[in-house]
C-alpha cells in the first residue's frame, strides 16, 4: 500500500475535491429537481430556451463556460461583485468557485436524471392525491418527489461524479492553486508537467478511481432500494 | 343535493350534462365512451368544464360565469379509481391514512377498525401495493377513499379491472358500504346488473348527454352490458 501513501499535500487535494464536488452537488440539487419538474411537467414561452440553456455546459468547450463564470461571477464581474458587496461572497479564486463552476457543469446531468424519472410518474397517482387532499407542494412532497428518488439519485451521482473529475471550467475561473482550488484533477495534470512527477500522478489516478467506483456503488445500492420499496416487497 | 350543469368539449368528442342526485347510491350508467368518466372528473374537480355549474349541498364548487372553481383538494369528495391507483411507495396502512392526514383529521382508531374490518383489509397493514390481488387492491383503495370522510364518494367502474369472480368479491363490500355508512355516492358502470344490485337511481347516458333519469326501471330493457 505504499503506492496510496498519499503526502499531505495530495491529501489536501483529495479532501478539497470531495468538499467541492459534495457542495457542488447538494446546491444544486433543490435548483435542479425545481427546474427539472418545472421542464417535466409545465408547458410556458421559453420553455426550449430554459431547456437549452440548462443543457448549455454540455455542450459548450468548458474552458468558454469558466470564462463566462469569470466575466459574470468574478470580483469584477456584474453578478460577482454584486455577490461580493451585498453578501459577502466570494466566488473568484476560492474553493466556493470551484464549487460553482463543478456545480454549472454538473447541472445538464443532474437535471437530465431527475426529469425522466419524473416525467416517468403516472400523473393519475397526483390526480389521486388531490382528491385525497393534497395541494400540490404536498403531491409533491409526498407523491412525486419519492416516486422520483431513483432518479433523484442517480442524478445526484451523475453530478458528483462529473464535479469531482471536473477541469477545463474549474481551472480557467478559479486557476489551480495548492490548498484553494486545486482539485485532484488539477494536481494531477500540475504533476505531469513537472519532472518526477509520475508517481504522485499515479497515486491520485488511483484515489480517483476508488472514489468513483464507490459512488458508482453506493447508487446502485441506493437505486435498488428505493426501485424494491416501488415495486413491492 | 349534487346538482350538475355542466358542458365540456374533449376533442371530437363533448359532454354536456344536466342532473340532480339525492343521498343513496346515484348510478351514471351507460356505454363505454358515453362520457362517465370525464363527467365524474368534472364532479371532482380534476377536469374544469367549458361552462356551466356543480354545486353540492348548496354550495357552489364550480361555476364558469361566476369563475369558481374550488380545487379537487378542498372538494372532500372521496374517489375509487377504475385502476385503483394506490401509492406504490406507501404500505397500505399508509395508503389508508393518507387522505385523513392531508385532511388534518384525528386519528380514530374506532372508525379505522370499522373501514378495516368492512373490507376485510386488516391483514394488509404492512404489505406494499405492488404484492396485492386486483380485489384486495380494490378494497384498500375504497377504503382509503372512506377513511377521509369524505362527504360524497365517487366510484368509477370500480369492479371493471377485475374478473368475474374478483367482482362477485368485492360486490358485498359495496353493498355494505351503501348499508352501512350512509355516505351518498356516485357509482359508474356499463354493467345493468352492477346497477340493479347497487343504485337507488339511475342517470342514463348516451354520447356525452344525460339520456333518462329515474330509478332502477331504466334499466328494465337494457342489455346486461353496454360495452357489449
Amino acid at each position: 500500500m505504499t503506492l496510496l501513501d498519499l503526502t499531505p499535500d495530495e491529501w489536501v487535494a483529495v479532501r478539497l475535491s470531495l468538499r467541492i464536488a459534495a457542495w457542488a452537488t447538494i446546491v444544486s440539487l433543490p435548483f435542479g429537481i425545481a427546474i427539472a419538474y418545472v421542464l417535466a411537467r409545465k408547458a410556458f414561452w421559453g420553455k426550449a430556451l430554459l431547456d437549452g440553456l440548462v443543457h448549455l455546459p454540455l455542450v459548450l468547450p468548458p474552458v468558454v463556460t469558466g470564462y463566462l463564470l469569470l466575466i459574470s461571477f468574478g470580483r469584477r464581474g456584474p453578478i460577482g461583485a454584486f455577490l461580493a458587496d451585498q453578501l459577502g461572497i466570494v466566488f473568484s479564486f476560492r474553493w466556493t468557485g470551484a464549487a460553482l463552476a463543478c456545480g454549472v457543469m454538473a447541472f445538464p446531468l443532474l437535471v437530465r436524471a431527475v426529469r425522466l424519472s419524473i416525467e416517468a410518474i403516472d400523473r393519475r397517482l397526483e390526480d389521486a392525491a388531490a382528491t385525497l387532499g393534497a395541494n400540490r407542494g404536498l403531491t409533491f412532497l409526498t407523491v412525486t418527489l419519492p416516486l422520483a428518488l431513483p432518479g433523484v439519485i442517480a442524478g445526484m451521482v451523475l453530478a458528483f461524479a462529473k464535479a469531482l473529475g471536473e477541469f477545463g471550467a474549474t481551472i480557467t475561473f478559479v486557476s489551480n492553486i495548492p490548498g484553494e482550488t486545486q482539485t485532484i484533477s488539477a494536481a494531477i495534470y500540475t504533476y505531469t508537467q513537472v519532472p518526477g512527477g509520475d508517481a504522485p500522478a499515479l497515486r491520485l489516478v488511483i484515489v480517483a478511481v476508488v472514489i468513483a467506483l464507490a459512488a458508482l456503488v453506493v447508487s446502485e445500492w441506493f437505486a435498488r432500494r428505493a426501485g424494491t420499496r416501488l415495486h413491492g416487497g | 343535493m349534487l346538482i350538475v350543469d355542466v358542458e365540456k368539449r374533449l376533442g371530437e368528442f363533448a359532454v354536456a350534462t344536466k342532473f340532480e342526485s339525492e343521498s343513496g347510491v346515484t348510478a351514471l350508467f351507460g356505454p363505454s365512451g358515453s362520457g362517465k368518466t370525464s363527467l365524474v372528473n368534472m364532479i371532482a374537480g380534476l377536469i374544469a368544464p367549458d361552462r356551466g355549474r356543480i354545486m353540492y349541498r348548496g354550495k357552489v364548487l364550480f361555476d364558469a360565469a361566476g369563475k369558481v372553481n374550488v380545487p379537487p383538494h378542498r372538494r372532500r369528495f372521496g374517489y375509487v379509481f377504475q385502476d385503483g391507483r394506490l401509492f406504490p411507495h406507501l404500505t397500505v396502512q399508509r395508503n389508508l391514512e393518507y387522505g385523513r392526514r392531508r385532511y388534518g383529521l384525528r386519528r380514530d382508531r374506532a372508525e379505522m377498525e370499522r373501514v378495516v374490518g368492512m373490507l376485510d383489509i386488516g391483514h394488509l397493514a404492512g404489505r406494499r401495493p405492488g404484492t396485492l390481488s386486483g380485489g384486495e387492491r380494490q378494497r384498500v383503495a375504497i377504503g382509503r377513499a372512506l377513511l377521509m370522510q369524505p362527504q360524497l364518494l365517487l366510484l368509477d367502474e370500480p369492479l371493471a379491472s377485475l374478473d368475474a369472480s374478483r367482482k362477485a368479491e368485492i360486490m358485498p363490500y359495496l353493498e355494505r358500504l351503501r348499508d352501512e355508512t350512509g355516505v351518498p355516492m356516485i357509482y359508474v358502470s356499463h354493467h345493468a346488473a352492477e346497477v340493479r344490485r347497487l343504485a337507488t337511481a339511475v342517470v342514463r347516458m348516451e354520447s356525452g348527454r344525460v339520456a333518462a333519469v329515474g330509478g332502477l326501471e331504466l334499466l328494465d330493457g337494457a342489455p346486461a352490458d353496454l360495452s357489449a
